[in-house]
C-alpha cells in the first residue's frame, strides 16, 4: 500500500533551508532521503515553497475569488510532501517518526486512496 | 461528631489519596481476581471503573473502610452481577452463573480480607500463544497496572482510536476463545514464561546497552516495566530468568541520569560518566543477577544482564573486559540470534579484537534483514571510521541518521559523521 507523508513545518524551519551545507536539519533530511530509498520505500515526493508563496482560487457564485497564501491560520503549514510503499500504517507510522521534520514539526499520515484513483482515472491500478 | 470545613477538606483528600494508592496497588489484583471467574477482562476493567467512581462519593463521605481493597472488589463483583441481571438471564454466559453461583456461597465477602493473587495466571493469559505477540505488552499493562489506551497508544506509536479497538478485539478473544487462566504445566512453563519476559521486556524498551541508542520510544513506560517484573517475581521468585530481566532492567535504568548530558546532548555508554549512575539501582541489579546464576540455569535475560554487569564495572575499575562482554554475546547468539545481538556482538569483537574482525562480524548478517536497522548502521559507521575509511562510513552515518528516531541521537550521530 501506499501511504503519503504529509510534513508540517514551522516558520523556523523554512527558514532553515537557505542555510549553509553544514545545518542539521539539512544533514538530517539527507539521511532521512537516502534511508527511505536504501529500505526501498520510496516511490516519490516533492518539498513545497514556504505558505507565503502560495495561491489560493475558490469560485463563489460563479465569481473568482483570490487569496494570497494559505487559509489556514496555523504555526506549523504543510511544506512537503513523501510517498512510500509499505505494508501496513505500523510500518508508516515508524518511518513517520524518523522524519526529521516529526521532532520539530508534525508528520501526517495518510493512506493514498487507489480505489477513488481508479474511479476517477476509469484505469484498474491495482491490477 | 461534627468536623470543620478544613477537617472535612482533609479527609477528602485523604480519601482521594487513598483511592490513588489502592488503585494503583490494587488495580491488576482486583482485575485478575474478577476476571479468573468469568474469563471476561473487559467487564472486569469496566465493574472496577465503577466501584472506584463510587468510592471517590462514598469514601470521602462514610470514610475509608478498613479493608480497601475488599471494599472495591464487594462493589466490582455486585457491579457485575446486577449487569447481568438486567439482561436476560438465559442469555448470561456459563462462566458469569459461575460467578453468581459462587457469589451466592460467600454472602460475607465484605468481611473477607484476603481474596487469592491471580496476576500471574492474567499474566500468561495476556502473553497466551492464542494473542497477537504485538499485543501482549499493551494487554499487560492495561489489566495488570490499569494503564489507558492512550498512553499505550503513545509508547507504541499507533494511533489511540486503533489501540482502543485492538485491545477490545484482544479481550474479546481472551473472553471468547477459550482461553483458560491458568499456571501451564511443567512442560509447556519455559516457552510460556518466555513469552511473559518478552513482554515485559518491551515495555522497557530495547537498545540502552548500544553504542549509538536506538529506538527509545518504550522510555515512557520503563518504569511501568519494572513494576511489573517485580510483581511477577513476586509470583515467581524461584524461575532464574526472571531475577535476569529485573537485573537487565535495573542495570539500564541505573544509568539513566548519566544518558544525556546538562545541555541534553546524547552521551553513548562508552562515554558516560560513572559517578552518575545509580549506585542502589546497580548493587540491586547484582543481587538479582546472583540470585539467578544460583539457581543454575542460564538464560538470555542473566546473559544479556551479564553484560550490562561488566559495562557496569567500568564504575569501579575504570575499565570494560570486553573478552568478556564478547563472550556472553557468544552464548547469547546460540540462544537467541536475533540482529541485536548479532550487532551487539560484532561491536564487542570489534572493542576485543579490532575494527576489521567486528566488520568481518557484522558482514555474517543479512543485508536485506538491516535495511532499516539502525543499530546495525551506526556500529557500522563507527567501525569503518575507525579505520579511516571516511567515505564507507559516511554513507553508513546516513543511513544510521535516517533511521533515527531520537533527535538527541541525530545530532549526536551527524556530529560524528563530520
Amino acid at each position: 500500500m501506499q501511504f503519503a507523508l504529509l510534513i508540517y513545518e514551522s516558520p523556523e524551519a523554512f527558514a532553515a533551508r537557505n542555510a549553509d551545507e553544514k545545518d542539521p536539519y539539512l544533514g538530517a533530511w539527507r539521511a532521512y532521503y537516502k534511508a527511505l530509498v536504501e529500505a526501498n520505500v520510496y516511490v516519490g515526493g516533492n518539498p513545497l515553497q514556504p505558505p507565503e508563496t502560495g495561491t489560493t482560487v475558490r469560485l463563489k457564485d460563479g465569481k473568482r475569488r483570490v487569496q494570497d497564501g494559505p487559509f489556514a491560520d496555523a504555526k506549523e503549514q504543510l511544506g512537503g510532501f513523501t510517498i512510500l510503499e509499505l505494508p501496513s500504517l505500523d510500518a508508516a507510522l515508524e518511518w513517520a517518526a524518523r522524519c526529521p521534520a516529526a521532532s520539530i514539526g508534525a508528520v501526517e499520515v495518510r493512506p493514498v486512496s487507489p480505489e477513488y484513483l481508479c474511479r476517477v482515472t476509469g484505469v484498474n491500478q491495482l491490477g | 461528631m461534627k468536623m470543620s470545613g478544613n477537617e472535612l477538606e482533609s479527609t477528602d483528600r485523604s480519601a482521594h489519596r487513598t483511592i490513588e494508592r489502592v488503585a494503583r496497588e490494587s488495580y491488576g489484583r482486583l482485575v485478575a481476581y474478577l476476571s479468573a471467574h468469568t474469563r471476561d477482562v473487559g467487564s472486569a476493567e469496566d465493574a472496577l471503573s465503577d466501584a472506584l467512581v463510587k468510592a471517590l462519593t462514598a469514601w470521602p463521605r462514610d470514610g475509608v473502610p478498613e479493608n480497601p481493597e475488599a471494599w472495591l472488589m464487594t462493589t466490582a463483583r455486585h457491579s457485575i452481577i446486577d449487569h447481568v441481571r438486567h439482561q436476560q438471564v438465559a442469555e448470561a454466559s456459563e462462566p458469569t452463573l459461575a460467578l453468581l453461583r459462587e457469589d451466592s456461597k460467600e454472602p460475607n465477602m465484605t468481611l473477607r480480607t484476603e481474596f487469592p493473587d491471580e496476576r500471574l495466571k492474567l499474566l500468561f493469559v495476556c502473553a497466551h500463544p492464542a494473542i497477537d505477540p504485538a499485543m501482549h505488552t499493551p494487554l499487560m499493562l492495561q489489566t495488570v497496572l490499569g494503564l489507558d489506551a492512550v498512553r499505550i497508544a503513545h509508547a507504541f506509536l499507533i494511533s489511540p482510536t486503533t489501540m482502543g479497538q485492538r485491545l477490545v478485539r484482544a479481550k474479546t478473544k481472551i473472553r471468547d476463545g477459550g482461553i483458560r487462566f491458568e499456571i501451564p504445566q511443567e512442560r509447556e512453563l519455559p516457552e510460556r514464561l518466555d513469552a511473559v519476559l518478552e513482554a515485559i521486556y518491551a515495555a522497557f524498551g530495547i537498545g540502552w546497552d548500544d553504542m549509538a541508542g536506538v529506538d527509545q520510544r518504550g522510555r515512557d513506560l520503563a518504569e511501568e516495566a519494572i513494576w511489573l517484573a517485580r510483581v511477577l517475581l513476586l509470583l515467581m521468585p524461584q524461575e532464574a530468568e526472571v531475577h535476569g530481566l529485573l537485573a537487565l532492567m535495573l542495570h539500564c535504568e541505573a544509568r539513566r541520569p548519566a544518558r544525556r548530558d546538562p545541555d541534553g546532548r546524547y552521551v553513548p555508554l562508552s562515554e558516560q560518566d560513572p559517578k552518575r549512575w545509580s549506585k542502589p539501582l546497580i548493587e540491586e541489579a547484582e543481587q538479582h543477577l546472583a540470585e539467578a546464576s544460583n539457581r543454575g540455569r542460564a538464560g538470555r535475560f542473566q546473559l544479556e544482564a551479564a553484560i550490562q554487569s561488566v559495562h557496569a564495572e567500568r564504575a569501579r575499575s575504570g575499565g570494560i573486559q570486553w573478552n568478556a562482554i564478547m563472550m556472553f554475546y557468544e552464548q547469547l547468539i546460540r540462544i537467541s540470534p536475533t540482529l541485536g545481538t548479532r550487532t551487539g556482538y560484532a561491536a564487542a569483537v570489534a572493542e576485543a579484537k579490532g575494527a576489521e574482525a567486528g566488520l568481518a562480524a557484522l558482514a555474517g548478517i543479512d543485508m536485506e534483514a538491516v535495511s532499516a536497522y539502525q543499530p546495525y548502521w551506526a556500529v557500522r559507521a563507527h567501525l569503518f571510521q575507525r579505520l579511516g575509511k571516511t567515505s564507507e562510513a559516511a554513507a553508513a552515518f546516513d543511513r544510521a541518521i535516517g533511521l533515527t528516531e531520537d533527535s538527541a541521537v541525530r545530532q549526536f550521530l551527524l556530529q560524528r559523521r563530520g
